[in-house]
């Protein structure tokens, strides 16, 4: 355990072929195809949250139109950024299973030195 | 009404024997650093994502939202969206990058790539201040809603249970670690869940499951008409900057969460980046379900108590589900209404325990890892050594905080959650994202960054309303009880107080009239955070690519993290 103690140097756990996995195909595939996910998605969640707001706070009366009942838009909007929160981390869940862990679980293998490609365990060569 | 009471503090007592039990198995298994810092990451998804739930839902944000809905109506679910969609930007830019790249705190994963301890230092001394704040203002608030349901008043009262709360969570801290303190955060989580369920199920069955009935209801019980179904009645003045205070709130709460300390390091508990993810899942079905009935609490509130009966009760609407509680069970003096009461008292006290613990960890931790060993002795001290360090700094944190607590009992410092999270995202969220996403980013930025944010979001609320509160249009002048005019040396009938509690003066206008910092020093953050970076871009090396390159692959992959 005494290797773990210089806090402010690179963590114990080695990295022992950063470049070679840096350069390697499948992890610029990983890295393209987290990019591309991830920013824009949360862009687009960033910007329907905005319109909730900037509606609260400069279109009143838009949302203060009553829809069913005493149910009015503002309540509707609301609900509805709820729905998208659920449904984001639905969508990305589902995407990061199938499109990034079989990736990183196999650049994990080879890190560890078993035999590329096949290995998908995705505990080989994870933290110890 | 005796009889409540009597209820109240046996169920507060079996939650404190139970809580202090559990922390002291779980000290027991507390070994290694990674055993005290991070729970020896062996908590499962489920396990974390509640105790994320455990850690994130406040006292303030059960209490307070639904005394905020049920005084001001549709106000309050701005501060619930506000808290639940945060959770997107923590799933998708922060939870796994930092878990595969950061060890103990948050300062590792910023600093991991920088190899600076300059960095760790900033970053360490903003989580300190981030968690402090977030701490003064449970605390502070703490003593009030713990007085209000044991129905004590006396300022004795009030000094002794900052006193207790604080004395709890440093021997939570001290003696459970992250392990204790986790399963602390999942008791209370499981106990807020479930009085929270019973009391909306029992709402909407009086309603007969009629959302527009129950809506109807609450406007008319509110006094307020179809204005409390809308935004507006808080954040009502009709001036441009009282709509720039709503979004700078709005944008603070968002940004703020994914970079709130005590919830980073809760990623560091489970094994992985995967399990970090799920865990994040887990927490974001339990928040969002929670959100959704304090929503049917508030306007139950509205609905069954009345607005008037809670604001007598308690000006700021703090007592809102307590009263619904006992209305629930029976009404006052009944004894259905006595153990309602009474659960729903132990259910907020369990809560407020919970998150002062967390936050005192989390302070701990950061003091011990990125100042201490980090910084101080230069990497040169053992697990035991820094250990012990987390433990004598969790004892003075919570000394501290509980002096400041004391001497700021009488202030209102609700705005300080609001703070920390204007912080959390005005400091760190900078420094985290671009660490984590950008090649070019030095040392020189993080630092800039960190301080930039911190200093800008102080700056800005010391010249806020909340400091003068002198009377303008965006902060219109209030009806002033005796006590308040007293206290801010004008008559009774003075027109020139529009904040009667602010800090230093009630009658001197604010320079700037936002009391969310968020809209002026999130951009500061960025804007610091990038310009330090180009400033000293020529001063970039190879290694500083290499080390790039590392952090990507071990952030994406998880080859080499802890």
């Amino acid at each position: 355990m005494t290797a773990q103690t210089d806090a402010a140097a690179p963590p114990a756990g080695p990295v022992p072929s950063a470049a070679a996995l840096h350069n390697d195909p499948r992890f610029r595939e990983l890295r393209r195809r987290f990019r591309w996910f991830v920013f824009p998605v949360t862009a687009i969640f960033l910007a329907w949250y905005l319109l909730y707001v900037l509606l609260c706070a400069y279109a009143r009366d838009f949302m203060a139109h009553k829809v069913a009942g005493n149910v009015n838009v503002a309540l509707v909007f609301g609900l509805g950024q709820f729905a998208a929160t659920f449904l984001t981390a639905w969508i990305y869940s589902r995407f990061a299973a199938r499109r990034l862990d079989p990736l990183s679980a196999q650049l994990r293998a080879q890190a560890a030195g078993a035999p590329a490609a096949r290995s998908t365990d995705p505990m080989a060569g994870a933290a110890a | 009404m005796t009889d409540h009471k009597t209820l109240t503090v046996a169920l507060f007592t079996v939650f404190i024997v139970a809580t202090l039990a559990i922390t002291v198995v779980a000290g027991r298994r507390t070994r290694s650093a990674a055993d005290f810092y991070a729970g020896g990451r062996s908590f499962s998804p489920l396990q974390n994502g509640v105790a994320i739930g455990g850690d994130y839902m406040s006292a303030a944000s059960f209490l307070g939202i639904a005394g905020i809905l049920a005084l001001s109506g549709y106000d309050g679910f701005l501060y619930s969206i506000g808290f639940l969609v945060a959770w997107i930007v923590a799933l998708l830019l922060v939870a796994e990058p930092l878990r595969n790249s950061g060890r103990f705190t948050m300062a590792d994963a910023i600093s991991e790539r920088l190899r600076s301890p300059q960095v760790r230092v900033a970053a360490g001394i903003s989580t300190i201040v981030v968690s402090i704040f977030y701490l003064l203002a449970q605390m502070v608030g703490a003593a009030s809603v713990i007085s209000l349901l044991l129905g004590v008043s006396s300022d004795a009262s009030r000094i002794w249970t900052i006193v207790a709360v604080g004395a709890l969570m440093i021997f939570y801290v001290t003696v459970g670690g992250m392990k204790g303190t986790t399963w602390v955060q999942i008791v209370k989580a499981v106990l807020l869940m479930i009085g929270a369920c019973v009391m909306t199920v029992w709402v909407l069955a009086k309603f007969d499951f009629d959302i527009s009935h129950l809506l109807g209801a609450a406007a008319d019980q509110s006094g307020k008409g179809d204005g409390f179904l809308q935004p507006g009645l808080k954040y009502g003045a009709t001036d441009g900057w009282s709509r720039l205070d709503l979004i700078s709130l709005g944008i603070a709460l968002v940004l703020g969460t994914a970079a709130l300390p005590h919830i980073l390091v809760r990623f560091y508990t489970v094994p992985d980046a995967k399990a970090a993810r799920k865990s994040v899942n887990w927490a974001i079905g339990i928040i969002g379900s929670f959100y959704l009935m304090t929503l049917v609490i508030g306007f139950g509130a509205a609905a069954l108590v009345g607005s008037k009966a809670i604001k007598t009760a308690d000006p700021s609407g703090n007592t809102a589900a307590t009263r619904l509680a006992e209305h629930l069970g029976g009404g006052p003096g009944s004894n259905g209404g006595a153990v309602m009461l009474a659960f729903i008292a132990a259910v907020a006290f369990a809560t407020i325990l919970a998150v002062v613990a967390g936050l005192t960890l989390a302070s701990s931790s950061s003091f011990a890892h990125d100042l201490y060993a980090g910084v101080f002795r230069r990497g040169r001290t053992t697990d035991a050594g820094e250990v012990r360090v987390a433990k004598i700094a969790a004892i003075v944190i919570g000394a501290v905080a509980i002096a400041l607590s004391v001497f700021a009992r009488e202030l209102n410092v609700a705005f300080l959650v609001a703070l920390a999270f204007a912080i959390a995202a005005s400091a760190n969220l900078p420094a985290i994202v671009f660490s984590l996403f950008w090649r070019r980013f030095t040392k020189t930025g993080a630092i800039a960054g960190v301080f930039g944010g911190l200093i800008s979001a102080i700056v800005v609320v010391a010249l806020s309303p909340i400091v003068w509160g002198g009377a303008s249009s965006t902060k219109p002048a209030v009806t002033l009880t005796a006590a308040q005019a007293d206290k801010c040396g004008v008559p009774a009938a003075s027109t020139s107080v529009g904040n009667a509690t602010a800090l230093v003066s009630c009658t001197k206008v604010a320079p700037i009239p936002l009391e969310n910092p968020g809209l002026i020093s999130i951009p500061v953050g960025f804007v610091c955070a990038a310009a330090g970076t180009w400033l000293s871009s020529r001063r970039r090396t190879d290694e500083d690519d290499v080390a790039f390159e590392e952090l990507e692959v071990r952030s994406l992959t998880g080859v080499g993290a802890h």
